[in-house]
């Protein structure tokens, strides 16, 4: 044998690491964030800077109500986590369902925004600097939501066959973090779209 | 005990070893893929810069045209950085760190593994464009728009065919590779030390990856932002640099920089970890200062974020704007400071041993120093409008990143290489390795550093005869030729050490970290029974129980 093994004495206090999932979805979110923010900065930076083109003033509508809906759908994760703790599985699954159908809606929104700005105003990511600004940052955060809504749907699949048990509400609970992350940028990216500019 | 340890396969079936490789999600495999990766790599970066002095070493040679010499620095640069620098450290990284903290593998076994093939497929992509596109005497439709790749010169305008797209996907694939390793690191770090390793008694080498982790989540991700936005201006018709609609290519510099200058940090903090790993044991005294040398460590983390327009000093931004980045540069040396003076205390009043991973070492040091003051230079920006661009500038980091990053990569390699193999490196090959490296690393750097001063600017394919700069180039390019040899060697010994090298047994330098604690190589599991950890050198209370170390912490 190679490694001589002495018996560990007596540790006043237990050996508690943190939770490697949650660690990782937090590096994750630190990474992500790091992103996030260069085109934050970069709309910033550019906001009265396009030679031509529409202002964001003169073509966007607030997207007030699919946002409340998504903000809203960080509430119903973190209630449908907690049920879960507490071994109310079908309340889960109803939650998280909820939440599942905010995204969605949020992401159909968006959709229908980009629909009307593409197709009937011509206001495209070639348009004008904020055209492209604009774009990359909202399709960014768009892109974020729908991973997030793959992944919420593999759990909603799981939690229809019953497969998802009190015993998992810690990995529900590390990517609700990651939805939290997203709403959370939501906030940002809504404030300097449709408040700053 | 010695046949036991000798990982040589000879009786398996070649196809399922070629397999139990491409599939494994274990950390010390993956680490050593990561290691000849970046040694295949390496050699082909050397490959590039002899080529490059072959070029420069006479004044007006036609032996590369400027299409081709372009293409070299911009591989070369990019190679260095992404496919020699990253995945070496990394490899060092993951093989050590789960060993260092008691660990049985990395905390997510196989992002570890997609995480290595991203960086392998990057690597793949990026020489990929040597073969496409044009002719291969031209070096195909390789980039060559340096390896910070600025704009306007990567417009579509300025960059038609697909050179810049190569390199844009290449390092947009790797960087997914190297974010998914940092999360790792972290996670591992964090939540997967043995019982009685807190943080303040884990080796310093893993300190250095927690923080080396951490800055590339900071750090590579600015970089993916600033490519993405390359992409939309190349492929779909966006304006973030194009300045003909209000874009900025300045504001490209800024991103790549906030990116490009922590990225030095991520690259040295771990080959700090080395020497802090290897300074003691053959010094045969405990690191000096353990908690300043984490301290440090962690302020050049955080302050490494906010010097990335020294880089910038010559595009013309205000003067307080330079001044800030003059400040927060010359601050960033203080800790580095500290952490060199511990070293040394460190070796005082100790027992040396010079073998040759303490020589590397040993240079470091004094390169590493000198590396730093000529930063100092650069940083004051004056000066820095006077040699800018010139080879002053690429002296400097030459001399950090050859001197100081690739001299502890050496000393990482006859330290740990009886670890991961069970031999011995040679010693006497060892020796001719480190002084003909010494010798050609200094005629070709130092002697560097007076074309930059006589004006010499980078990336000129040629220059004048009357300028004064070829004596310098050619003393240059002989350095570059005994550096070649000096990697022969040291391939030669990696090889032939494998086979007939001596073996290592469990703990060949009487050393204190938990991975001499098992065997050479350690089996798939790493340890049948993690040693007691209670002080910053558990190996030392094992074999000195009559004085161990947690009587004095």
């Amino acid at each position: 044998m190679s490694a001589t093994g002495i018996e560990i004495p007596a540790r006043a206090a237990a050996w508690k690491l943190p939770s490697r999932g949650r660690v990782g979805m937090l590096c994750l979110i630190l990474a992500e964030s790091a992103i996030f923010a260069i085109f934050i900065a970069a709309y910033i930076f550019y906001i009265g800077k396009s030679l031509s083109g529409p202002t964001p003033r003169q073509i966007l509508t607030v997207p007030i109500v699919t946002s409340v809906g998504l903000w809203l759908s960080s509430f119903t994760i973190h209630w449908a986590v907690s049920a879960l703790a507490k071994g109310k599985t079908a309340l889960f699954a109803a939650l998280w369902f909820i939440t599942l159908a905010l995204g969605a809606f949020f992401i159909a929104g968006t959709a229908r925004e980009w629909r009307h700005l593409i197709f009937d105003e011509g206001f495209t990511i070639q348009t004008n600097l904020f055209g492209t600004t604009y774009y990359a940052l909202v399709g960014l955060h768009a892109s974020h939501v729908i991973i997030g809504l793959l992944a919420l749907t593999v759990v909603m699949i799981f939690a229809l066959f019953g497969k998802v048990k009190p015993e998992h509400h810690e990995r529900c609970e590390i990517l609700s973090l990651y939805w939290h992350f997203v709403d959370v940028v939501w906030v940002v990216v809504f404030i300097v779209v449709y408040g700053l500019s | 005990m010695a046949s036991e340890s000798i990982p040589l396969t000879l009786h398996k079936n070649p196809l399922s070893v070629v397999y139990e490789w491409l599939a494994t999600v274990d950390h010390k495999k993956i680490g050593i893929m990561y290691i000849v990766y970046a040694l295949l790599f390496l050699v082909v970066m050397g490959i590039e810069a002899i080529l490059m002095r072959i070029q420069l070493a006479h004044a007006n040679s036609t032996f590369l045209s400027p299409q081709v010499f372009d293409r070299l620095f911009t591989l070369h640069g990019t190679t260095g950085i992404f496919f020699v620098a990253m995945p070496i450290l990394f490899g060092f990284g993951n093989y050590l760190v789960p060993l260092m903290i008691g660990a049985r593998d990395m905390a997510f076994p196989r992002l570890n593994a997609f995480s290595f093939w991203m960086t392998a497929l990057g690597g793949l992509i990026l020489y990929g464009s040597v073969f496409a596109g044009g002719p291969l005497s031209q070096a195909g439709s390789a980039p060559d728009v340096g390896w910070f790749a600025y704009a306007p010169l990567t417009s579509p305008a300025f960059s038609p065919g697909h050179s810049t797209d190569y390199w844009t996907l290449s390092l947009l694939v790797a960087g997914v590779g190297s974010i998914g390793a940092a999360v790792n690191f972290v996670a591992t770090i964090l939540a997967m030390r043995c019982e009685g390793m807190t943080l303040g008694r884990m080796p310093l080498f893993s300190w250095m990856n927690l923080v080396m982790g951490g800055l590339v989540l900071v750090t590579i991700s600015p970089l993916t932002a600033a490519q993405i936005m390359l992409m939309v201006d190349r492929y779909i018709g966006g304006h973030f640099f194009d300045t003909d609609a209000g874009g900025s290519v300045v504001m490209w510099m800024h991103f790549f920089w906030i990116f490009g200058h922590p990225e030095v940090y991520v690259l040295i903090i771990p080959c700090f970890g080395f020497v802090s790993e290897i300074i003691p044991v053959f010094s045969r005294k405990a690191m000096f200062g353990y908690p300043a040398m984490v301290a440090a460590t962690v302020s050049i983390g955080f302050v490494s974020l906010g010097v990335w327009a020294h880089h910038m000093f010559t595009v013309g931004m205000p003067s307080y704007g330079n001044a800030f980045f003059v400040l927060t540069t010359m601050v960033v040396a203080v800790p580095t400071g500290i952490k060199i003076f511990n070293w040394l205390a460190t070796m005082w009043g100790g027992k040396i041993r010079f073998a040759t991973p303490m020589l590397f070492c040993i240079a470091f040091l004094f390169q590493f120093l000198i590396g730093g003051l000529t930063g100092i230079m650069l940083a004051t920006a004056p000066f820095d409008w006077q040699l800018g661009n010139s080879y002053f500038v690429v002296a400097h980091f030459h001399y950090i990143i050859v001197g100081g990053i690739l001299f502890t990569i050496f000393a990482a390699f006859y330290y740990w290489y009886p670890k991961m193999t069970g031999r011995m490196l040679d010693e006497t090959l060892g020796k001719w390795h480190f002084w003909l490296f010494v010798i050609g690393f200094h005629l070709t750097f130092d002697f560097m550093h007076v074309p930059g001063l006589l004006g010499m600017p980078r990336r000129v394919y040629t220059y004048e005869a009357n300028r004064g700069w070829q004596s310098w180039n050619m003393i240059s390019s002989i350095g570059a030729a005994v550096q070649a040899i000096a990697i022969l060697i040291f391939v030669y010994n990696m090889v032939q050490s494998y086979f007939k090298g001596a073996p290592a047994g469990n703990d060949p330098w009487d050393a204190w970290t938990l991975e001499w604690a098992t065997t050479s190589p350690p089996p798939d599991y790493n340890f049948a029974m993690v040693p007691a950890v209670q002080s910053r050198r558990p190996l030392w209370d094992i074999k000195h129980p009559e004085d161990p170390d947690w009587k004095y912490e």
